[in-house]
């Protein structure tokens, strides 16, 4: 991990205008991406996540309002015009999308596929050199017999597969950021595994940072470096894996972890899995003050979590959270059965 | 869903299954090969026809179909089987450029109107819309006799008024598949909108194109046969099948009928043709369609 961020996003927000209003679907995030790391996005469907990345790969509808600032390598992003972000798309930044079988193109071959990727940024190659990069790659992502595969439809292979493909596709050109959108969520869980299990290979053999979105706390577990929470289109808390999970500083993220069922604590049969009251926000109305206010149970509300936004503050060392109890969190892990 | 595995039995490249698909259609394949047979016949007429062109005897006059003349003769003596033939390179050849020409602008205009919408899709389609209300015929009476009754002339007019249900089928198709999330990854790898569009969204339509550019055949040949029974379309000396039907239209109800059933059969039989193969080839073109 070298010193300076491969990206910087400072006070990202993303709205979209809409009939009832303007829906601000992110809403000032601010972080930095480093060489090397991979960084695990964790929020609920609607919390912004997805957005956030495809405005960093300016995918979002030209009616998105983007404000803020991304730099990528010290490039600003925003406002970039469409022709320059096409050299950057799939070259220096990839994505991978979640339903891969919907993101691949039924009439092309995977190799053809995988090897379009590379052709689209004249890479120079050879098609003869192209179509050993594609062996190679594939062969990255754990594909047996890649020759023959190479010459399949995508509906002729799996879902995990499929999601190999589609990374080995984002990985053709070598790319500075790879961002995975929910990349397990609609495979099941040994097929997940193998899947994480390519994020580790990329993780040892390359250089390349990796932002991971998942609703998934155990994904972000096993292979991130470092998590954000997101919730209501804002950071809740960003830090260490560790830090995050052992001594979360925000009571949204407390409460998240505590949903979850263990396997190593003995609980009581008749109890239930603690689970946060009510329902995430509208993002045309969201609460005033810390959006999670009125789920949250050690809230000062009304007080100051009901009009005061809490801004992202340190609360360790590179463990950062946007509460105005921060200390509170814990103790919610210990409430929990 | 069968990854074809390695143990398993080879897998089949993708010309392989369309061949098989295609040969399973047995309409399409019949089809086919009556349409080749016909446009060899007709294009190597010179040499097939049972007599040479244009050949008269004025002794026999208009006789029916017997063992020397299978298809009887004209009026003046003509064998109408040599005719129709000859006939058929003007017709045939005509069928085939207007749908190569209107398919492949009908499909530009609707894959571009559909992809970048808003202001292109508006001016595109409202001009689409314009062609598909004009009297058609008269436009092309007019046209041609403006600008003369060779075959180009009337190819590229015939072309000028065969694109539009190209361009409104396309555009539906691109509508629906620029929301498809294999357009967003395509975008996503850095790809150009031209490239997009040409790579990825045109051959996930080419069966519908396909099915249009055999009904602009079949569309092509019937709208010259009125055009020549109008007397605007191809002119004599040079003959296509339509102005066989046209020269011969006095002859209805008579002991001669058969100088319209001749040649408006060969009309008939390369439109049903040209509609079976297209209905085979979308079949068979079909990624998702049945593992033959």
């Amino acid at each position: 991990m070298s010193d300076s961020p491969i990206l910087q996003v400072r006070d990202l927000r993303v709205s979209f205008p809409s009939p009832e209003g303007l829906v601000r679907a992110v809403g000032g995030i601010s972080y930095d991406l480093y060489e090397g790391e991979t960084l695990g996005i964790v929020g609920e469907s609607g919390s912004g996540k997805s957005v956030s990345v495809m405005a960093i790969m300016g995918l979002l509808p030209k009616y998105a309002l983007v404000e803020g600032s991304l730099r990528f390598r010290g490039e600003e992003l925003i406002g970039k015009p469409e022709k320059e972000m096409q050299h950057i798309r799939g070259a220096q930044i990839a994505i991978v999308f979640q339903d891969a079988l919907a993101s691949l193109n039924p009439v092309m071959k995977i190799g053809s596929q995988i090897a379009e990727a590379m052709k689209v940024h004249q890479d120079g190659r050879t098609e003869k050199d192209r179509a050993a990069r594609v062996v190679e790659l594939l062969e990255i992502v754990g594909i047996p017999d890649p020759i023959q595969r190479a010459r399949l439809y995508p509906h002729e292979f799996s879902g995990g597969m499929r999601q190999r493909v589609m990374i080995a596709m984002a990985l053709s050109n070598d790319p500075a950021i790879l961002i995975a959108d929910e990349p397990t969520t609609a495979l099941d869980v040994t097929i997940q595994a193998q899947v994480l299990d390519v994020f580790r290979r990329i993780q040892e053999r390359t250089n390349t940072s990796v932002m991971l979105i998942t609703h998934d706390l155990g994904v972000v577990a096993a292979i991130a470096d470092r998590v954000m929470v997101i919730y209501a289109g804002r950071q809740t808390e960003i830090g260490g894996v560790d830090d995050l999970f052992y001594h979360p500083k925000h009571p949204y993220t407390a409460g998240l972890l505590a949903s979850l069922p263990r396997l190593d604590r003995r609980t009581d049969p008749a109890s239930r899995l603690y689970r946060i009251e009510g329902q995430p926000p509208s993002l045309i109305f969201i609460p005033p003050g810390c959006a999670f206010h009125p789920r949250c149970p050690v809230a000062d509300a009304p007080g100051r979590c009901s009009t005061e936004i809490p801004l992202l503050r340190s609360v360790a060392s590179s463990h950062s959270s946007a509460c105005h109890f921060p200390d509170e969190a814990i103790k919610l892990l210990g409430v929990m059965p | 869903m069968s990854a074809a595995g390695v143990d398993g039995p080879k897998p089949r490249s993708q010309w392989q299954l369309f061949r098989s698909r295609f040969l399973k259609h047995r309409l399409a394949v019949i089809s086919l090969v009556i349409l080749i047979l016909l446009i060899t016949a007709c294009f190597a007429a010179t040499w097939v026809a049972p007599f040479p062109a244009n050949k008269q005897n004025l002794a026999i006059g208009a006789i029916g179909p017997n063992g020397q003349h299978w298809f009887g003769t004209d009026e003046l003596g003509r064998d109408l089987l040599t005719e129709i033939l000859h006939a058929g390179r003007t017709s045939l050849s005509l069928g085939l450029t207007v749908a190569f020409l209107s398919t492949l602008f009908g499909t530009v205009v609707g894959a571009v109107a559909g992809y970048f919408g808003r202001w292109a899709d508006q001016a595109l389609m409202r001009i689409t819309d314009l062609f598909l209300v004009v009297p058609q015929l008269v436009v092309l009476a007019i046209v041609i006799q403006g600008f003369g009754s060779t075959q180009v002339v009337i190819a590229l007019s015939l072309a000028a008024i065969f694109w539009m249900g190209q361009a409104r089928v396309v555009r539906g198709q691109v509508l629906a598949l620029r929301e498809r999330e294999f357009v967003e990854a395509a975008r996503s790898i850095g790809a150009s909108p031209k490239r997009v569009v040409f790579r990825h969204i045109i051959p996930n339509c080419l069966g519908p194109i396909f099915v249009g550019a055999t009904l602009g055949v079949a569309g092509a040949i019937l709208t010259e046969s009125a055009l020549s029974y109008l007397g605007f379309g191809v002119q004599l000396p040079a003959t296509s099948w339509g102005n066989l039907l046209s020269g011969a239209r006095g002859y209805v109800g008579t002991t001669q009928a058969y100088l319209i059933y001749f040649p408006g059969l060969m009309i008939l039989i390369t439109v049903l043709a040209v509609n079976f193969i297209g209905d085979g080839l979308r079949d068979a073109l079909d990624p998702y369609g049945s593992h033959a």
